[in-house]
């Protein structure tokens, strides 16, 4: 591999890492304060990438525009889905609710297929994105700096939410114990919403960023991805923030770099993923950053 | 200012209060004392909105409080340091004694607060920045009461606070719940140590299988036979 390669390879690592930490965010907000692998994310994923087909093609609008109108109306729809299928649950046994959740996940899903269509749909991508550049003998377009950038902002700003605000320590108490957070007074159902149009909202971003680099969408475009982005929270320690996004670097760099050194294997490229998924709960179970589960009595 | 009228909660197929009717006067420490399992620390719970079946009424400063969320019904002014001290261990000192303030928009106070609880348990401020998880079992019973107090709250309800700490410890959390008492604050407290709550409480409630059995002053229970029998024996012993 030359260094130019290389640096290639880098760059694409690092954009399909940010996507796979953005998604990842969710997967592992709702983990810790839930313990609940919210089946559903990867459709929340997909739903994001339509909203902004919408948006854009049929009201005409700008596309930051509709990106931000995106996010927030696919951030609502995560809410709902809380709201709907996993509250009533929540005093339930745990299984229940993760029933609930795949029963969500292929709701959602057909849903799609019926009111979007099964026909791939070509996604808007304005032409800044593909513009691209060479930088000595590499090539590089716009959006190969665009989705770390935004990404890393996006992160950046739910770091600052949970580490330096009211409704981060919220969020991190109740993570610990709800009962005793709700005896500091803290609304704990108001708090559980937020935190699904946050990790929503993020993977909203994370599903128009996947539409910009393969623009072309259909309703089980989040699949591959969320399985992916789930095993980079498994990965960094499931339940951590800072673990989902080293997790998801880490799965996106392995990924682009098995297939740049090794072309023969560039069809096992989704079957490398969950070898890491396996690798990593036979060897260590809770992760990279995550503790040790232990049991609340 | 705290009225509960035939009380009744049943959780998990057991009647754990059956019609438990009391009353705290405003100004005072009261205190409900009896065995392990008498379902002491189900009214407490009934009262905090933490347990869901439950029927009487609970009127809290003249409002119906029975059915109202917890969190709500903390914001009224009713706050309670649950039983095992229930600290954050990932949290800092700092955060959560932030938790306890958490709904309060009054920052100046807060602080003001904050100042407070640092007077009263000097050692919290020495250990601001550390985890929770990291103090010791005094500390954290400590870290409990200053949470509850960030509050600001009218009756503060305390749930076993001397669990589990060394006579010399236990000494010293009676000594500030009298100090929490005499700066304005109404307490209901919780105790298996019968004697070290009579000895501090106005008036003290005795409760056997869910239901209150005697009720009187607290100097009044302390010299009962009956309660000397019962729940003073240890120390008549140890003594």
């Amino acid at each position: 591999m030359t260094w130019a390669v290389f640096a290639q390879n880098l760059v694409n690592g690092l954009s399909l890492g940010s996507l796979y930490a953005l998604v990842a965010i969710g997967y592992t907000m709702v983990y810790g304060i839930l313990r609940l692998i919210n089946f559903a994310h990867s459709n929340i994923f997909m739903l994001g990438a339509y909203m902004l087909f919408y948006a854009d093609l049929m009201f005409r609008l700008p596309w930051w525009l509709s990106f931000v109108i995106a996010v927030i109306v696919t951030a609502i729809m995560g809410v709902i889905v809380e709201r709907a299928a996993y509250r009533p649950l929540r005093q339930a046994p745990r299984i229940s609710a993760l029933i609930s959740a795949i029963g969500v996940a292929y709701f959602i899903e057909n849903l799609g297929l019926v009111v979007f269509g099964g026909r791939p749909k070509p996604f808007p991508v304005p032409a800044f994105f593909s513009k691209s550049y060479q930088l000595g003998s590499v090539y590089m377009a716009n959006i190969a700096w665009v989705v770390p950038l935004l990404s890393g902002i996006l992160l950046f700003g739910l770091m600052v939410l949970v580490y330096r605000t009211k409704v981060g320590l919220a969020m991190r108490a109740i993570s610990h114990d709800m009962e005793t957070s709700s005896l500091m007074s803290v609304d704990v159902d108001r708090i559980v919403a937020i935190t699904f149009g946050v990790g929503s909202a993020l993977a909203a971003a994370g599903g128009i960023m996947w539409g910009l680099k393969y623009p072309q969408i259909n309703p089980l475009m989040g699949t591959v991805p969320g399985l992916k982005a789930f095993t980079a929270a498994v990965l960094g320690g499931i339940g951590s923030i800072p673990g989902a996004m080293i997790g998801g670097m880490l799965l996106g760099m392995l990924e682009i770099m098995l297939v740049a050194s090794m072309p023969a294997l560039s069809g096992f490229r989704d079957a490398f993923a969950f070898l890491v998924l396996i690798v990593i709960l036979l060897a260590r179970p809770s992760g990279l950053m995550g503790r040790e589960y232990r049991e609340k009595v | 200012m705290l009225q509960l009228t035939d009380v009744h909660v049943r959780y998990g197929g057991i009647h754990a209060a059956k019609g438990v009717s009391m009353r705290v006067a405003p100004g005072g420490i009261v205190t409900l004392i009896g065995a392990n399992g008498a379902g002491k620390s189900t009214i407490l719970r009934a009262i905090a909105g933490l347990v869901p079946q439950r029927t009487g009424s609970i009127v809290f400063m003249g409002k119906e409080i029975s059915g109202m969320r917890t969190h709500d019904i903390v914001k009224l002014g009713l706050t309670m340091a649950p039983e095992g001290r229930k600290i954050f261990p990932n949290l800092t000192v700092r955060e959560n004694l932030a938790l306890g303030s958490y709904s309060r928009t009054d920052k100046a106070a807060v602080a003001q607060d904050e100042e407070r609880v640092f007077r009263l348990f000097p050692r919290l401020k020495e250990r601001i920045s550390q985890p929770g998880g990291t103090l010791s079992g005094g500390e954290q019973q400590m870290l409990a009461v200053g949470r509850a107090l960030m509050s600001r709250p009218k009756l503060l309800m305390l749930d076993e606070p001397s669990l589990g700490l060394a006579p010399v410890l236990t000494q010293e959390i009676f000594e500030i719940i009298k100090t929490i008492r005499e700066e304005g604050t109404t307490i209901l407290l919780i105790e298996q140590n019968a004697f070290g709550a009579l000895s501090i409480a106005d008036y003290g409630y005795v409760l056997e299988n869910g239901r209150i059995t005697m009720e009187g002053p607290g100097q009044k229970l302390l010299g009962n036979p009956a309660v000397q029998r019962a729940y003073l024996g240890a120390r008549v012993g140890a003594g």
